[in-house]
């Protein structure tokens, strides 16, 4: 099994790692997405999609140790990238100026990543561990963002969601080699266009439980 | 674009005695310089000036000052090869600065490209990678008839497109990450798209993607910076190609 890690170990391999966990991760975030919306529906629609998310049991438990499994090779992987990349250039430049290939996005990749593990850490403690004994997920909800610092914060971390994806998606497609002249300028709108949907999608929420 | 014959610049280069010295940037005023003048004219202009004086002259890199050798090259304002597209610095003329302007000049960086002196970067680790390369099979006898293996003339384009690189290190020295992605992968490309480089396509990206690791090149995060000031103007799909062709080595050929 010496290939498997000879290949994955290399800069490259590594890339293929984050590129196809930050894919899954998208996947994740329209699976979640879809899943929010519902709460547009009201207090009972949204419980009843709760409800029935739970029913699959197991299932559920699977999935959440397959997202942890893959948050964990995105930021271990991207860590080792991090510090190898500042490695590279010991000697900074006195004068630094773009050329203009970077974007926002894929100038603070790292950054956002690492606000991304802190917001999601705080997310997981705000909603999946907290009491669901003695309340409804609305109602978990509906608490957090009666107050204007949650809906703030959540805002921000959409926000930065949506700038670390507007390069990711683009970005994961040419690390695994999907760079072709008829597509590619595609890939790159839809990054774009998913990236604000990903940031509209999820920020209006707290704004919308907040003024209900 | 200036329309002045000739301008005043004032030029912060740094310097640097050696490899194992700090380095520092230095002031110095650059008189008079003709706007028909190269950017290496003008650095010549400026050592005859130190040389007078009985200073040491400014070390820089170069060799045929047409923009195809690929030996010259500074970081001018934080860009490589200066602010125009698609030029070598020796193909940087003076008349794109204006009177007054400050110039600050300063070295390639990278782990893997040390300062010998002030601007003169020592390279050899884009020899080392062109070695992990490896070589072509070329059949021995009697010399095959003109284009009796047919190939695209688009492909043709693509590999001539990537065989355009000159190995100047730009790549490197623009890259946030100084990696060598852009080069490596225009090296590969050339000889991957075509079928006399195909026999030894595996071996030769996992040979020269582990060379470029050990050499402390950085990773590449598709920042597209390289692809931006490359004087040959070499594109990123090379990169996408290299990571198939990597893929294919790695995965699927039963080279180790």
């Amino acid at each position: 099994m010496d290939w498997l890690t000879n290949t994955i170990g290399t800069s490259i391999g590594k890339k293929l790692l984050m590129a196809i966990t930050g894919l899954c991760f998208c996947g994740f975030l329209v699976v979640h997405l879809i899943g929010n919306l519902t709460i547009y529906g009201g207090k009972d629609f949204f419980n009843a999609y709760v409800d029935h998310l739970h029913s699959y049991g197991p299932l559920i438990n699977v999935a959440e140790l397959v997202l942890l499994t893959l948050a964990a090779i995105h930021v271990l992987t991207g860590t080792i990238l991090f510090f190898g990349n500042l490695n590279a250039r010991p000697e900074r430049y006195v004068v630094n100026k773009s050329a203009g290939g970077r974007t926002i996005g894929s100038s603070t990749m790292p950054y956002t990543g690492f606000l991304m593990l802190l917001f999601i850490i705080f997310h997981l403690f705000n909603f999946h561990f907290a009491d669901h004994e003695n309340q409804t997920v609305f109602e978990i909800v509906a608490n957090a963002f009666a107050q204007r610092g949650y809906v703030f914060i959540y805002i921000v971390a959409m926000i930065i969601v949506a700038i670390h994806v507007s390069h990711g998606l683009w970005s994961a497609f040419q690390t695994i080699g999907a760079s072709h002249p008829k597509y590619t300028p595609l890939i790159e709108g839809v990054g774009i266009a998913f990236s604000v949907i990903i940031g509209i999608g999820f920020g209006f929420i707290p704004i919308f439980i907040f003024t209900i | 674009m200036t329309t002045a014959k000739t301008i005043n610049l004032e030029l912060k280069v740094w310097r640097q005695k050696g490899p194992k010295d700090r380095g520092k940037l230095e002031i110095y005023d650059a008189k008079e310089i003709s706007t028909d003048m190269s950017f290496l004219e003008m650095l010549d202009v400026v050592n005859e000036q130190l040389t007078l004086e009985g200073k040491d002259p400014i070390a820089f890199d170069h060799d045929c000052r047409e923009g195809i050798c690929g030996m010259c090259g500074t970081v001018v304002n934080g860009r490589a090869h200066g602010p125009e597209k698609g030029t070598t610095l020796c193909q940087l003329h003076m008349r794109h600065f204006s009177d007054g302007d400050t110039i600050v000049i300063e070295p390639w960086r990278a782990r893997a490209f040390k300062v010998i002196k002030d601007l003169a970067v020592d390279r050899s680790a884009f020899d080392t990678l062109i070695q992990a390369g490896g070589y072509v099979s070329v059949n021995a006898g009697g010399a095959q008839d003109a284009n009796c293996i047919p190939i695209p003339q688009e492909v043709a384009e693509k590999a001539m497109d990537a065989a355009a690189c000159i190995g100047c290190g730009a790549c490197v020295a623009a890259c946030p990450n100084a990696s060598a992605m852009l080069f490596v992968s225009a090296k590969v490309s050339q000889l991957a798209l075509l079928p006399q480089g195909k026999p030894e396509a595996a071996q030769r990206a996992l040979s020269m993607v582990r060379t470029m690791d050990e050499l402390g090149f950085g990773n590449c995060t598709n920042e597209t910076e390289c692809e931006a000031e490359c004087p040959k103007e070499i594109s990123i799909t090379n990169i996408a190609r290299l990571n198939r062709e990597f893929f294919k080595a790695g995965f699927f050929s039963s080279v180790e």
